[in-house]
């Protein structure tokens, strides 16, 4: 036993060594985990942001015009001014999500009680923007209206008074959560390609072999992966957050993070466990690369980091518990965004277990079987 | 034909030479291959350059051959100056290179047939004079009877064949083989020769250079040069080389030329005759056995080997040595038969006995990654040497293996025969009894092999170390005490050498091999007539019909910038390997038809069923009437009632609940009194957009609860609003993501894996070595990239359909615009996409390098920034930048306009236009950034 976890222990080392030898992997590890974080943070956002608005105004109105001025950034670009000819070629073109257009002699109907009706079309193909977008429209016009209407600013139609906050992001930023969802993200696609490419290049190398003559097993070989692989993402992870995350994006942080690190070491011992299982269904690099491809991008736009885990059907989200990435992605959520304890994230940490066990299992099943059949 | 005529002038001026190298130096950055090298290799002639691996000779051919480009110095081929672009392009045509590397140059996979059609593809022949000049030269080579058999299994004398067979498909003025007939059996050897000299004697002006390490083989040729540590010691005859340095046989004038430093410490190698001292047997194999599928790599083996002893195994490449060793050491289990170690049956599990074996495989395989200490620190650690011992047996290795000077250096900087001896130090450095070593010495130099057989024998002599070698070398076969002779998985013979020569009446130990091999090749004919290699049967040169030279009227050579038949062989080859690897063919198609339906299914951005739950402390009919407006709606899903704040709040903590409302005590009273009684909703917002969405929902239903009371308190519903807006969902009225998803994954698919499969196209042929056929072959950078782009395009564009198919009879989402517009985007965009993959192909080194850029360069813009989430009218900044920057953007306008928008050409011009910008650009930096020569 003693032998075992020191065998792991200087393998291990000896990973570390390799992966500081390739350059080109540093820089990928950099590179995904500072630029491309801060890039998909900033960049995409999911919530309405920056939608696109034109208007067509045949009333030239005073109310018109106070309802284009209250449609605002963040939610919505300054809206521009077309020619109601130009409404298709621009919509057909995606320049604009939303066009609004104002029939003639809306204001006069307004304040002759006509009920005039305005025109908003949407870009129903957009969909992430598309539906928020129209609800908050229709609440800005509504709002710009009544307040034309009574001539001050504090009508309030309704007999009750509706609060609604939004808990643990006041201001429903998204960067606070695609940050974090993109390390995580990241996280999923690192381990899975370096763990993995480091069993096929030892394969390539014939270096594995040399390795199994030698009194080591495959599951010290296995495990030295691993953990080496996993402590080189996990320190990426973690100054990612730190500096990235915290630092650059100022998002801050509600729960424990011992916890979460604790985590995050479950989670990538799963997913490089994935990597190296993934690795032993393939004989080469682009066979593996194909492979890999397709489990990343189901892995992630799946894991309730993209899309709400709710909007998934049910068996697919039955289907998607065998990921450990969802896991992981429901207990990141609970500790960061909410601040809870272990006593909500103990589950999906068993679950992770779980998982790690049964990928080592598999893998080490199919480790000589492969060594022996690669001729 | 005026270069036949040129021809006849080379033959009739067999003073001038056919290579001529003035001051030539080369360097791999701080390593020096060649020093100031002048040179006249003879026309006309077999001119060898002798020396082992490592000294520059590599070097010298493949600047000879133009596949690597000059650095310094002056090279004149072929009458010309390799310098001079038109003379190269000239050369290209006029010289055949066949690397070093059995097959390196040829196609695993592909038939014997197939590789040659290939190489007569490169020179653009037609088919007629493509298919004589193929069944001339397998004739010719007694290759005939395999066309159709994959080159991969060939052994290793019909792999060299079929490589020289391709290297003459365009008759060549000049030949340059570099190590031809390393790896390949004594019998194959003498048949590669007798061959050359059968060419040669049809077509006297051809020039042939030759690099061997073979010392013995070097006797046969017209002219030789020894080169020695980037210098050229000796020209001419081998005669005048040995009377130089006055020594009998070539070998030992080498190493008598050798400067004085290098041969310092080098001795005649001399072996103390074996006594046993130990009874018993240290290996036995007892009819071992394994099969690879219907391949029987080692048929029923036996031998035994005795304690102390220097066993050595003699054999081709392929005849089963390695896998009999591998069965030995535990890697591989035997399909059937048994190997003992020290009496017992081998247990692969066991790690005691691990510890009594060293082993030393066929190639380099130790961490080039790690210095020559680390290496050994590691393996000491591994094999358990105790903490106290371990650091001064590192350096006892060190020193007896004479490594101490290069202690601190990667093996990658070191030549081979010092690789060679690290390996050997890190496979005795835990003291085992026996050692298994795998072609130990090939390729390394002879003072190097002779100083390795000190070692070899210094452990089995005084250390009692039995030792297990094989090797291609007579002369290291001599030294062991005994030999047994393998081909064909067989084992033909056993015996110490002066028994088998003895018995096999030959004057040397490879005729004697020799003639073991002539009577096995003709007792596997009469036994099995038709399924058993016959590579060892004499091919029959002097019957009239079959000619190496063909007397095929070769077609008129035009010089053409882009020669579509060139293309085409690349096109063909890498279609016809991607057909022969069903497993990524299978995983190219599968993937996205699996993708797109847990993308079509699973990815939705309606949001629903949002749990809730609420805290009533109102408890009043009015209170359930508002709480009637929540359970009614399709958007929330009802959870227990809370019995306290504290309760919601820890049950939105803990992500039970996504929405928490409150309803204070006396809400009935208050709303009858209109006193406007606060309700309280907390949103879970850690996922911003799922709680603006909720947000949106219960605005509404505010709203409505408010209609649905004006409702009952008056009858009818009194309409606040002064205006109203209707809204109208374009182009997809049912509002459905399943028609902005589906178009929109066919946009991530064909750029994801067309680009991962391209990205290995070039890169793969970099790591196998089958890129010196670019390099050497008339073919130019543009044939060769489109042709290996052309079949990726086409497997995308297949794949494009089948998502097109799924989009119409699985997701019911028609193609409503132009279906002309979308096909003619689509083959612009994989067009666009196999050229990044191409593109990220020429930049990478290795095959992990490419699958790691490609994965990470290619997800980022598509999934983020491509309008699969956002659009990308109101991406900002940065991501703007990179979504526009990629193609995907571009196509997702095309995909989603057509399949949802109703448009065609008239709107979508300007995106097929930034494809076929992408694509071109794309198509011109690979052809630029790749280099015809190698630096």
């Amino acid at each position: 036993m003693k032998q075992w976890l020191y065998n792991i222990f200087i393998l291990g080392l000896k990973e570390l060594r390799s992966l500081r030898a390739d350059p080109v992997l540093l820089f990928l590890i950099v590179y995904i985990f500072s630029f491309a974080v801060y890039a998909v943070a900033t960049g995409a956002k999911l919530e309405v942001s920056n939608a696109s608005v034109a208007y067509v105004d045949l009333d030239r109105s005073e109310l018109s015009g106070r309802i284009i001025e209250a449609i605002l950034p963040p939610e919505f670009d300054r809206p521009q001014e077309i020619a109601a000819s130009d409404v298709d070629r621009l919509m057909n073109d995606s320049d604009y999500v939303f066009v609004l257009s104002f029939p003639p002699r809306f204001e006069a109907d307004v304040i002759a009680g006509q009920q005039p009706v305005l025109q908003l079309s949407v870009d129903a193909t957009a969909m992430a923007q598309a539906g928020n977008g129209a609800v908050f429209l229709q609440q800005i016009i509504t709002a710009e209206v009544n307040k034309f209407v009574a001539g001050d600013d504090s009508s309030s139609s309704l007999p009750i008074d509706l609060i609604i906050t939004a808990q643990f992001n006041p201001n429903l930023q998204s960067v606070w959560f695609s940050s974090v969802m993109q390390v995580i993200n990241n996280v999923t696609i690192l381990s899975v390609l370096l763990t993995g490419a480091a069993l096929i290049r030892e394969r390539e190398h014939g270096t594995i072999e040399h390795l199994l003559v030698m009194p080591v097993l495959p599951s010290e070989i296995m495990l030295a992966k691993i953990w080496a692989n996993g402590l080189a993402i996990i320190i990426g992870a973690i100054l990612s957050l730190w500096l990235i995350v915290q630092g650059v994006l100022a998002v801050p942080v509600a729960g424990s993070i011992p916890l979460f690190i604790a985590g995050s070491v479950l989670y990538l011992v799963s997913v490089t466990g994935l990597g190296i299982l993934l690795a032993t269904f393939t004989t080469s690099m682009p066979q593996f690369g194909l492979l890999v491809m397709p489990v990343l991008i189901v892995m992630n736009l799946l894991s309730g980091s993209t899309t709400p885990m709710e909007s998934i059907p049910d068996w697919l989200q039955t289907i998607m518990q065998i990921s450990p990435s969802t896991h992981f992605v429901a207990f990141s959520q609970a500790i960061l965004y909410r601040g809870a304890g272990l006593e909500t994230v103990w589950f999906d940490m068993v679950i992770m277990v779980l998982l790690s066990l049964a990928f080592f299992i598999i893998a080490l099943l199919r480790f000589r079987q492969t060594i022996a059949s690669s001729h | 034909m005026t270069l036949g005529a040129a021809n006849q002038e080379t033959a009739q001026e067999a003073a001038a030479p056919v290579v001529q190298l003035r001051a030539v130096t080369h360097r791999y950055g701080a390593t020096l291959a060649l020093e100031d090298v002048d040179l006249d290799i003879p026309a006309g002639c077999m001119a060898g350059l002798i020396g082992p691996d490592g000294v520059g000779k590599s070097t010298l051919l493949a600047l000879a051959a133009g596949v690597r480009r000059l650095q310094s110095g002056d090279i004149q081929v072929l009458e010309g100056d390799i310098r001079d672009r038109r003379h190269l392009q000239d050369c290209n045509y006029r010289i055949a290179y066949m690397p070093q590397g059995l097959g390196r140059n040829l196609y695993p996979t592909l038939t014997v047939t197939e590789n040659l059609d290939f190489f007569g593809r490169l020179f653009a022949q037609p088919q007629a004079e493509r298919q004589a000049r193929i069944a001339d030269l397998l004739q010719a080579t007694g290759l005939d009877p395999f066309p159709d058999r994959p080159a991969g299994k060939l052994s290793g004398g019909m792999k060299q064949k079929l490589s020289l067979c391709s290297a003459l498909i365009h008759d060549p003025d000049l030949l340059i083989l570099d190590e031809p007939t390393t790896g390949v059996d004594p019998l194959s050897r003498q048949q590669f020769w007798d061959l050359i000299d059968h060419i040669r004697a049809q077509r006297p002006t051809m020039s042939v250079i030759v690099a061997t390490a073979y010392m013995e083989e070097a006797e046969r040729f017209d002219w030789l040069a020894a080169v020695s540590d980037g210098k050229i010691t000796a020209t001419g005859t081998p005669e005048e080389v040995r009377n130089q340095a006055q020594q009998p046989t070539l070998e030992q004038a080498f190493i008598a030329m050798l400067p004085e430093s290098v041969r310092a410490g080098h001795q005649e190698v001399v072996v103390p005759p074996f006594q046993p001292t130990a009874t018993g047997y240290a290996v036995e194999a007892k009819s071992l056995t394994r099969k690879f599928g219907d391949f029987v790599a080692v048929d029923s083996v036996e031998f035994k080997i005795a304690r102390g002893e220097i066993f050595g195994f003699l054999g081709s490449n392929g005849c089963g040595k390695t896998t009999t060793m591998k069965m030995l050491t535990g890697l591989l289990p035997a399909s059937s038969g048994e190997a003992l170690l020290f009496g017992e049956t081998l247990d692969a599990r066991d790690m005691r006995t691990r510890q009594r074996v060293g082993y030393m495989s066929q190639s380099f395989s130790l961490y080039s990654e790690l210095t020559v200490r680390q290496n050994l620190d590691l393996h000491a650690e591994l094999y358990r040497i105790p903490l106290a011992e371990r650091a001064g047996r590192v350096a006892q290795m060190l020193q007896s293996f004479e490594l101490e000077e290069d202690a601190d250096k990667r093996p990658d900087a070191l030549p081979l025969g010092i690789r060679q001896r690290l390996q050997l130090a890190v496979a005795v450095i835990h003291s085992p009894e026996v050692l298994i070593l795998d072609e130990p010495t090939s390729g390394v130099d002879p003072v190097a092999r002779d100083a390795f057989w000190q070692h070899l024998i210094g452990l089995s002599r005084n250390d009692g170390v039995t030792i297990f070698v094989s090797t291609h070398f007579m002369n290291e076969a001599k030294r062991c005490d005994r030999i047994s002779l393998m081909h064909a998985g067989r084992v033909l013979t056993i015996g110490a050498p002066q028994e088998i020569l003895e018995e096999s009446g030959a004057p040397t130990l490879n005729d004697a091999f020799i003639s073991y091999l002539k009577q096995a090749a003709d007792e596997s004919e009469t036994a099995a007539p038709q399924g058993v290699p016959q590579a060892v049967d004499q091919p029959d040169l002097q019957a009239g019909g079959s000619t190496l030279v063909s007397d095929v009227q070769p077609a008129p050579r035009r010089r053409l910038f882009f020669n579509l038949a060139r293309m085409w062989a690349y096109t063909r080859r890498e279609t016809l390997e991607i057909l022969r690897d069903p497993l990524r063919l299978t995983f190219a198609f599968l993937g996205p038809i699996i993708l797109m339906l847990t993308f079509g299914y699973g990815i939705s951005f309606d949001v629903e069923d949002l749990p809730y739950a609420v805290l009533d402390q109102d408890q009043s009919a009015e209170s359930r009437s508002l709480l009637e407006a929540f359970s009614g709606s399709r958007f929330f899903e009802e959870r227990d009632p809370a019995y306290s704040t504290a309760e919601l709040a820890a049950r939105l903590r803990a992500g039970e609940i996504a929405i928490a409302v409150e309803i204070p005590p006396d809400f009935g009273r208050a709303l009858l009194r209109g006193e406007e009684p606060e309700v309280r909703v907390a949103i879970d917002a850690a996922m911003p957009f799922r709680a603006e969405t909720a947000r949106g929902y219960m605005q509404g239903l505010a709203l409505s609860y408010i209609e649905d009371q004006s409702e009952r308190t008056y009858g009818s519903v009194i309409d606040t609003s002064y205006a109203s807006t209707e809204t109208r969902y374009r182009y997809n009225q049912a509002f459905k993501s399943v028609f902005a998803l589906v178009p929109s994954v066919i946009m991530l698919m064909l750029v994801l894996i067309p680009a991962m499969m391209s990205a290995m196209g070039v890169v793969r042929e970099k790591e196998t070595g089958s890129i010196a056929n670019f390099r050497s072959t008339p073919v130019t950078r543009s044939e060769f990239l489109l042709g290996k782009q052309m079949p990726y395009v086409v497997i995308a564009m297949v794949s494009f359909f089948t998502l097109l198919a799924m989009a119409y009879w699985v997701f019911q989402v028609p193609v409503k615009g132009s279906m002309t517009a979308l096909l003619v985007g689509t083959l612009f965009y994989v067009v666009a996409s196999t050229g990044f993959g191409v593109l990220i192909s020429t930049f990478t080194k290795s095959q992990v390098a490419a699958t790691f850029a490609t994965a990470v360069v290619a997800i980022i813009p598509a999934v983020n920034f491509s309008g699969l989430l956002v659009p990308v009218s109101s991406l900002s900044g940065s991501g703007r930048m990179i979504g526009l920057g990629f193609p995907s953007a571009w196509y997702q306008q095309i995909s989603v306009g057509t399949f949802t928008k109703e448009l065609g050409f008239a709107e979508l011009w300007q995106n097929h236009i930034a494809l076929v910008g992408f694509a071109l650009f794309f198509i011109a930096a690979s052809i630029l950034a790749l280099r015809k020569q190698e630096k």
